[in-house]
Parts: C-alpha cells; sequence; structure tokens
C-alpha cells in the first residue's frame, strides 16, 4: 500500500518542475499500444502508438471511423482505454476525467461547440472554473484580452456568444482551453465549419501558438490543410496505427494511400454539358423558419438538364430550405416551374411529394440527414428500398418482393457492404448507409437530382463513387443540384456553382473558371454584388 | 487511490445471441424469486415456498381457476394489442382505461336496452361493433387535438379516462338495479341476454377465440400491409414519414382509430364475457398493465401472451394466499413488483456488459 501511494504520487509530481527541464526533449505525449473496444465486435483503437512531440503541430489523418476521435477523447478523459499507456511529458498518468486531462495542461476543442448562446465570450470562458469568492469580470476580460493578442485571434471577450459567426465561437472554445492554461491543444476537425479564408486565419494563430511551445494535435481529413499546416502527419487507418511521416516529405497522394491503404484515383470525370434544356426555374423563393427569419431570400435560378449546379455556402445559409421547398417539404413563397422535355411547365408550389409525383415530375432527394429523413434507420434495407414506391399498386398489403430485388441490385452494384438485405439500417456504416439512400433515389430514373452534403462522413473510396454516379446522372441528362462543403470538389465536380449566403444567391459562377477564394468571398458575403438582388 | 482504473465500469454490448438473452431472462426470474422469498420471510415468516405453491394452486389449481386465468389473460393480451399500433407510432396512449371503459358502457347499453329485442347472435354483433365505435371514438378525440394542434397526447389520453370515469359514474344513475344500490347489478341475471354464449360447454372460449382473431389481425396489419408499414415509419421519424409523401396526420388519426377501437373491444370482452356487469373499475387498471405488457414484450405478440399470462397468474395466485396465509392481497403486488423489477432491470445486462478491473493491471 505504501509503495503504491509512493508510485501515485510520482505520477502527479507536478509537470511544471520536470517539464521546464526536459523541454524538447521529452515528448509531450506519447501512446503505448492503446486500445479501445465497444462491444465486442467494434475495435475503435487498435494497439495505437503515437507521438506527439514538444512544440510540434502534429496532424492525425484518417477517414471517418478510423478512430480519431475516440483516441484523443481518451486523451481528454472522456473515454478509458481498454489496454495501453499514456505518457505526458515522459510520465505514465491515467486520465479518468476531463478534469484529469486539465490538470495535465491537456485541452480539448471539440467538433461540437459547447457554448451558453447569452453569454459573453468571457464568462463562457470561465464557466466551471472556480476561481475568487469574488468574480471580477473585468479582470478576466483583461485576462482573455491578452490570450487573444498574445497568439492573433480576433475576439471581443465582452461579446455575447450567439451574435458571433461560427469562426468566432472556435476562437472562443480555444481561449477556454488556452485561458486553463493548456500546453497540449487537440482539435477536432477545426476547419469543417469554416470558410477558406477563417481558415488561413486559425492557421496563423496555431502558428503562433507552435511559436510559443505549445503542441498541438490537429485532427482532420482535409490533406491539402494537412501539408500546410502540420510538421508530422500520423495516419490511423480501421483503427490502427498505420504510421508517422514528416509532412515535408509528403504529399496528397501519398497520405491518401496510407489512409485507404490502396492507390486511389482522385480525379473527378467531369463532361462537357450537352443537350441543355431548361429544366427547373426559381422564381423569387423565399421562406421563413419558424422564429419569422427569412432563412431563404428571393432566390431565382435556372437548372437546365445535363449539367450539376453545385450550391456553396456556409452551412446553415439556406441550403436546406432551397432543396426542401423544390421537394415539396418546405413552405415558400415565389414560383417553382418544372419545365418537361415537350416544354409544358407545371407548377410545383404548394404541392406534396405525392402530388409532385402525380404529376409525373420524377424528383430524386438525397437529403442532409440521412438517416432522419432519407432512411428508416430502425428498418432493413428492402424496406427503405420501398419506402418511396410501397404505395404503388392497389393492394391493401405490401409488396416486398421488387424491392428485396432493388436492394440486393443496389448491394452489387454499388459494393455496399453488408450482411444481406435484411440488415437494420442502423447498423451500417456512414458510406454504406449512403450508397444505400443515393441507390434507392437514382433507382427512380430522376429528372431532377438533388442532393445535399452526399459524401459528409464518407471515406474516400465511397466520396469518388459518389461523385460518379451524380456524373452518371448529369450524363443521361438529369438535372443534378448538390450542395456541398468541399470547395475544391465542387469546383471539380459542377458546372455551374450558386453561393448562398444568408438565405440570398449571392451569385452564380461558371466552376471550370472560377477559384476558391471568389467562392470564399461570396460565401462571407463581401463578394460580388448579389445577382439576383431587387 | 483516486489514480487506479475505476473498479468497474460498463461498456455497451454488441451483438448479442438469442440464448443468452433467454438465459439472463431465467436468471432475472430466478433472482426474481429467491430476493421474495426472503421477503416473504421477513415480512410474514411463512414458508415461501408455501406461499408460491398457494400461488400455483389460486391460479391454476383447479379447471375454473385455470379457466379464470385464461380469461382474464386474453383480456390483459387485447387491450395490449391494442396499444401497440399506436405505440408502434410513438403515439403515448395511456387512455386505453378510457376506450375500455367507452366500450364496455354502449356493451352494457345494448344488454339492457335491446336484450330483449334483438335475437342473441345479433345483439352479441351489435355490442361488439358498438363498443368498437365508441372505443374508436374516444382514441380518435386526442388522435384530432394532437394532428390538427400537436397537442400532448399522454397528458390528454390520460384525462380522457377521466371523462369516461364520470360517463359510466352517471350511466350507472340511469342503470341502478335494485334502486338505490348505486351499481348495476348483474346484467340480465336470469335471461343471460348479452351473455357470450358457450362453445362446448365453455362458457369463455368465445372470448378466447375472438381475442387471437384480432391479435393475429392486427399483428397481421401491422407488419404486412401499407398502412402498418406507414405507421413503423411515421413512429421511427415524422421527418422521414414526410419524405416519403406519407400524410402523417392522416396516419395518426387512422392508428388511434384502431387502436382505440380494439381497447373499446376489450370493453365488450369484460363486460359480455365475464362481469356481465358494468362499474367504474371494470378497466381496473388494466389499461395501464397493459402498457408494461406491450412494451415489456417489445410487441411481439408470443411475448405479449407470456407476459400478459405471467401477470395474471400472480394475480390469481394473490387470492389464494389470501385466504390461505391470512395475508392482505396487496402482498402479490409486492411479489409481482419485484418480479417485474428484475424482469425490467435485466434489460441492462442485455444491452451492456460490466467489466472488472484487470487484478494487479496498474501495480
Amino acid at each position: 500500500m505504501q509503495a503504491l501511494l509512493c508510485y501515485n504520487s510520482a505520477i502527479y509530481a507536478p509537470a511544471f518542475t520536470f517539464g521546464g527541464y526536459y523541454m524538447g526533449e521529452t515528448n509531450a505525449i506519447e501512446l503505448r499500444n492503446v486500445t479501445k473496444r465497444f462491444g465486442s465486435k467494434v475495435v475503435a483503437n487498435d494497439h495505437v502508438s503515437l507521438t506527439l512531440r514538444q512544440g510540434e503541430i502534429l496532424s492525425i489523418l484518417g477517414e471517418n471511423g478510423s478512430g480519431k476521435t475516440t483516441l484523443m477523447n481518451m486523451l481528454s478523459g472522456i473515454y478509458y482505454p481498454d489496454e495501453g499507456h499514456i505518457l505526458v511529458n515522459g510520465k505514465e498518468v491515467t486520465i479518468r476525467s476531463p478534469k484529469d486531462a486539465f490538470a495535465l495542461k491537456i485541452g480539448m476543442v471539440h467538433q461540437h461547440f459547447k457554448l451558453i448562446p447569452i453569454f459573453t465570450a468571457a464568462e463562457n470562458i470561465i464557466l466551471g472554473l472556480e476561481g475568487e469568492g469574488r468574480l471580477n469580470m473585468k479582470k478576466v476580460e483583461a485576462d482573455v484580452k491578452h490570450l487573444v493578442d498574445r497568439y492573433g485571434f480576433q475576439l471581443d471577450p465582452a461579446e455575447k456568444v450567439y451574435a458571433m459567426s461560427v469562426s468566432q465561437k472556435q476562437t472562443v472554445e480555444i481561449i477556454k482551453v488556452l485561458y486553463r492554461g493548456a500546453d497540449i491543444l487537440i482539435l477536432d476537425e477545426p476547419t469543417a465549419v469554416l470558410t477558406p479564408q477563417e481558415t488561413e486565419k486559425l492557421f496563423d494563430v496555431l502558428r503562433n501558438m507552435r511559436e510559443d511551445g505549445k503542441s498541438i494535435i490537429i485532427i482532420t481529413h482535409k490533406l491539402n490543410e494537412v501539408l500546410e499546416i502540420s510538421d508530422r502527419v500520423s495516419v490511423l487507418r480501421k483503427g490502427k496505427y498505420i504510421g508517422t511521416v514528416e509532412t515535408a516529405k509528403a504529399s496528397v497522394e501519398s497520405l491518401t494511400e496510407m489512409m485507404v491503404g490502396q492507390k486511389v484515383d482522385l480525379d473527378i470525370h467531369r463532361t462537357e454539358p450537352t443537350g441543355e434544356k431548361d429544366r427547373l426555374v426559381l422564381e423569387g423563393v423565399s421562406c421563413v423558419n419558424a422564429e419569422g427569419l427569412r432563412v431563404l431570400d428571393n432566390v431565382s435560378f435556372t437548372l437546365k438538364s445535363g449539367e450539376i449546379l453545385g450550391i456553396a455556402g456556409i452551412s446553415g445559409n439556406g441550403q436546406k430550405e432551397l432543396l426542401e421547398s423544390i421537394a415539396g417539404l418546405q413552405e415558400h413563397e415565389g414560383r417553382i416551374l418544372y419545365l418537361d422535355d415537350d416544354g409544358s411547365a407545371k407548377d410545383l408550389k404548394g404541392m406534396s411529394p405525392t402530388e409532385i409525383e402525380a404529376l409525373g415530375v420524377r424528383l430524386a432527394f438525397v437529403p442532409e440527414d440521412r438517416l432522419g429523413m432519407g432512411l428508416v434507420a430502425d428498418m432493413d434495407l428492402t424496406d427503405n428500398v420501398m419506402l418511396r414506391s410501397y404505395r404503388n399498386g392497389s393492394s391493401f398489403t405490401t409488396d416486398r418482393k421488387a424491392p428485396k430485388e432493388l436492394a440486393e441490385q443496389i448491394v452489387n452494384d454499388l459494393e455496399v457492404v453488408t450482411p444481406g438485405v435484411g440488415t437494420r439500417i442502423v447498423n451500417l456504416s456512414g458510406g454504406n448507409v449512403q450508397k444505400v439512400l443515393v441507390g434507392r433515389e437514382i433507382a427512380g430514373k430522376p429528372k431532377v437530382m438533388m442532393a445535399a452534403y452526399p459524401v459528409r462522413g464518407l471515406d474516400i473510396n465511397s466520396s469518388y463513387l459518389i461523385y460518379n454516379l451524380l456524373s452518371r446522372q448529369k450524363e443521361s441528362g438529369a438535372a443534378v443540384i448538390c450542395v456541398g462543403e468541399d470547395l475544391d470538389v465542387l469546383l471539380a465536380l459542377c458546372d455551374r456553382i450558386l453561393v448562398l449566403q444568408g438565405g440570398r444567391a449571392a451569385g452564380i459562377v461558371e466552376a471550370r473558371t472560377a477559384s476558391k477564394e471568389e467562392l470564399g468571398l461570396m460565401m462571407t458575403g463581401s463578394g460580388k454584388e448579389a445577382l439576383h438582388a431587387e | 487511490m483516486q489514480n487506479k482504473e475505476p473498479v468497474f465500469r460498463m461498456t455497451k454490448r454488441g451483438q448479442i445471441s438469442f440464448r443468452k438473452i433467454a438465459l439472463i431472462h431465467f436468471m432475472a426470474l430466478v433472482l426474481a424469486l429467491i430476493v421474495c422469498a426472503v421477503v416473504i420471510v421477513m415480512v410474514t415468516h411463512v414458508n415461501p415456498l408455501g406461499v408460491y405453491s398457494a400461488i400455483y394452486q389460486g391460479a391454476v389449481g383447479n379447471a375454473r381457476r385455470f379457466w379464470v386465468t385464461v380469461r382474464e389473460t386474453v383480456v390483459l393480451l387485447l387491450i395490449a394489442v391494442g396499444l401497440t399500433p399506436a405505440f408502434r407510432m410513438r403515439f403515448w396512449n395511456v387512455g386505453a382505461e378510457g376506450q375500455i371503459l367507452m366500450g364496455g358502457m354502449v356493451s352494457a347499453a345494448l344488454m339492457i336496452y335491446c336484450g330483449e329485442k334483438l335475437p342473441g347472435l345479433v345483439l352479441i354483433a351489435a355490442m361488439l361493433a358498438a363498443s368498437l365505435l365508441a372505443g374508436m371514438v374516444w382514441g380518435l378525440i386526442p388522435a384530432y387535438f394532437k394532428a390538427k394542434y400537436n397537442t400532448n397526447e399522454t397528458l390528454f389520453t390520460l384525462m380522457m379516462n377521466y371523462v369516461a370515469m364520470q360517463l359510466v359514474t352517471f350511466a350507472i344513475c340511469f342503470w341502478e338495479n335494485p334502486k338505490g344500490s348505486n351499481s348495476v347489478g348483474i346484467i340480465n341475471k336470469n335471461t343471460n341476454y348479452g351473455w357470450f354464449p358457450s362453445i362446448g360447454g365453455n362458457q369463455y372460449l368465445l372470448s378466447v377465440i375472438l381475442v387471437f382473431a384480432v391479435t393475429i389481425a392486427v399483428f397481421w396489419y401491422l407488419r404486412r400491409s401499407k398502412q402498418g408499414f406507414e405507421i413503423a415509419v411515421v413512429g421511427s421519424s415524422q421527418n422521414t414519414a414526410r419524405y416519403a409523401g406519407i400524410d402523417v396526420k392522416r396516419v395518426i388519426l387512422r392508428t388511434m382509430a384502431i387502436s382505440g377501437a380494439v381497447c373499446g373491444l376489450a370493453g365488450c370482452v369484460i363486460v359480455g364475457g365475464s362481469s356481465h356487469t358494468l362499474s367504474t373499475s371494470t378497466a381496473n387498471g388494466r389499461g395501464f398493465t397493459a402498457i408494461i405488457v406491450a412494451w415489456m414484450s417489445g410487441f411481439n405478440p408470443l411475448f405479449m401472451l407470456l407476459i400478459s399470462g405471467l401477470l395474471i397468474f400472480m394475480q390469481q395466485g394473490a387470492i389464494q394466499i389470501a385466504t390461505q396465509f391470512k395475508l392482505n392481497e396487496n402482498f402479490s403486488d409486492i411479489i409481482t413488483g419485484i418480479i417485474l423489477f428484475f424482469l425490467i432491470g435485466c434489460e441492462f445486462f442485455i444491452n451492456y456488459k460490466i467489466e472488472f478491473r484487470k487484478k494487479g493491471e496498474e501495480a
């Protein structure tokens, strides 16, 4: 017992006495054979060993489901490893809670912000800290301001969170961990919600922090960013540690190969649009949400057959409402006209999805919320394939024969990994879920195909499969709308790109000639004049 | 010591075999009986085996008791079956109690007013139809407000129970027999008009056949029909339902009409098939007990039958304990409670497993 206590106190020997001395010589974090299982079958991390050197930026790269976040959650005290050892500044430690992690000066910025909107930045930052008996907000704000200036952030500590942009909220989250004295920062997919310009600013700040001696881990799956910001890259694949390389010696191709395990063709095949006809005409479409805000404001454009129209914009700028208006799921003002092959126009305003179908308009819609809207999570593949067609025929009972065959065909054609068509959707991985959804929508041979964030959360192979499916729809004459967040992909995949900003159409650009920076400026509202403004 | 790995922690299971599920349930039942035995000895100082034996005797000890247990089991089963469509739609119908009362009340009304005018089988058919209709109306009212104004169906259906109870109290004032007794007594005691007829000398067989037929029909409807498919989609996600072009409001109304109707039918089975009387306790809490039955069975009709059987078995056994050991009848509620606690609690071990700290790992 005595020995044990001594051992424990050794672990808690304050890091600063040793830390200063070993600075630059020991690793900030060292993971040795860390394993985490969920249930008996899922191994999220399988004997992962990696190191974070002091004062470096390390990228952890891996596809969705490769175990990046799980690994980092064990460092921040959210999960406890089943096996393995964690060393911080050369000392073995046990991290049982986020509190332990903070004591070790490890701070994690999660992908989803945990802020209270009606509090100011400074109030959010001190939330949960004990502090002195009497709260001196002025001093806190001054301290926060000091941190903000030191690393080159842009933030007013007295501003309320609800009035902030996404990137400002992220800044609050980062300062929150710095304020708590973190020397080791873990950032989970920090650029997912940022525009290219905001990403650049974030990277400048991260470089400043590195200069200041902080050690930083950044989790991401965007290869260009990895190459730009990090000193070294550690790659995970399916829960296993694959290796670490110096960023200077890596390329997009070599990293992809490490990530996927095989060579991947990263080109999107884009043909010139042929035989274009006007297919869908939107005139002044507006939507008001439950709070009375105009989430979609006077959007007009014409969608042509045989083209892919990309929709770019920061998430939540009217993309969802636009697609749902067209699909008949969202009340709206303005006109939506569908033009048939013979030129006859059909007004889709106020129509329900079944009424649109009854008009003979073949509309495919892959919604953003796959399991909450596109599919039924606790039903099997057959039932989900049947979801849009179960009504066919006059029989009182459902016919599962044809849907079952279609489900089997989708499984074969799109290489869906599933034990069978009787497996519930919820048991499939994200990529396979999306294949089932897209496969079903394409099976209806659509004239108009809409896809919202069709590759979000998908691995690289599945993503390219989906891009190719969309391209093939375009080639076969469908009018395709694709809402995306990766501007590089939109520029490579689409023919034209519509930018939504604050619910308004900030403009339509030719994808073959536009640049990422141009799109980024339009997304934040500082670009060229809105084309369809009154 | 704070630096050690926690002594035990929960981890979610992946897949689990059917055998393991059955084993866990069986172990839960055995544990429950052991705990019950301890409680029995501590509280009453009688031999727990004697109590168990008395429960068995009371429930199925002779042919009459056996058939009463069967009769009560199928009634409970019928109510659980009636609740199932609503629950599959994630519509929290806690108003079965009221729906049963309404079904029972119109059945009693027909027995009293039309007993002499209608031929036997026509009368029974009319009672069945009327009870279906009455239950349907009682189910439709909260469904309408849910569909139209998105009211909270739990509160609404619950309060409809009290309205139904007051209506029954009001009806009893008219149908008092004998006058001043404040009860309707046994309706058509001498003529047996409207009583479910015996089949092959067994007066409860008709109820059993009826309940099994309805059970099969409801589960066929839920699993094979397009409407049943719609119910499942609406229950899973209203957004998905809208996306698939399903008229959510219509499905809510239609499903609650069915749910209410079947519960109303249970009222007829109670009044016409067993009690032959009407009181505010005609439903006797079975509208709530059936909620437990429906959820515990995971909406599997076979499990529904088994769980109904178990609960009624304990209830009937309680009467025997009360007389034989001079214990309060409520004592069996304690036993039932302990058994349910273990059966419901064991679900946790089906979803999770406990991992203990490996010895010596940290040292």
